[in-house]
């Protein structure tokens, strides 16, 4: 399954929610403010075992119009919208945490 | 791939309409099949046309209406939720003149209907994709 987390975790408690939840195939997409929690010192540790195996990516423009490309957290991968796309693809069900 | 999408947030004060017209952008310039677009709460006032952002400013609706998702029938696949809409003074020509009111304000490009349409595009679609808060 693919996970869209779209608010920071400073805002919202849904991408803990989600980490709670999750199974082991399942991988996250952070994007619009979700993607506050790929910058490093912020929820890295929480998302650092996820990264660490590739299942955490980040919406690129995201990321850019926050500021935060150069403060990233290790081993996000970036996505464009059409990376987006083959991630909803290859990974059957989407879910949008709010 | 046929994809679905829900929109519960309206333009310009939450990112989610943004986020979902690159997501459906993008799925099409890959070759994929928009079946169509559900737009629900707050999320139908992406169908308003008398929307007027300033001339440096994208138009979110209009945006919409060229990426021209429609059905094999030429009906617009970009759905508006009726009972969200009529609470929030989003009214067609239909809606209008059945309640009364001299005017209306839904984009040509969109359509008007029920909570069904989001259940069907739900069986009909291989992805349901939702924009939100």
């Amino acid at each position: 399954m693919l996970h869209t987390v779209n608010k920071s975790s400073f805002e919202r408690n849904s991408l803990k929610s989600c980490l709670n939840t999750i199974d082991n195939t399942s991988v996250i997409l952070l994007i619009e403010d979700g993607v506050i929690s790929a910058a490093k010192n912020t929820n890295s540790p929480m998302i650092a075992d996820l990264a660490a195996q590739g299942r955490v990516y980040a919406l690129q423009g995201d990321v850019e119009a926050r500021g935060i490309s150069s403060k990233l957290a290790d081993n996000i991968k970036l996505v464009d919208y059409a990376g987006f796309v083959d991630l909803v693809v290859e990974h059957g069900t989407t879910v949008s945490w709010v | 791939m046929k994809i679905s999408i829900q929109i519960n947030e309206g333009p310009y004060q939450h990112q989610a309409s943004d986020t979902a017209y690159q997501f459906a952008k993008a799925a099409i310039e890959k070759g994929h099949e928009i079946f169509r677009v559900f737009f629900y709460h707050d999320g139908v006032n992406n169908a308003s046309r008398f929307t007027l952002p300033p001339q440096d400013d994208r138009n979110v609706v209009n945006q919409w209406a060229e990426l021209g998702i429609k059905n094999v029938d030429g009906e617009p696949e970009l759905v508006v939720c009726i009972a969200a809409a009529l609470r929030r003074g989003m009214l067609d020509e239909s809606e209008a003149s059945k309640n009364g009111i001299d005017g209306n304000n839904i984009h040509p490009a969109f359509r008007i209907s029920g909570l069904g349409q989001l259940i069907e595009a739900g069986i009909q679609s291989d992805r349901l994709v939702v924009f939100g808060d």
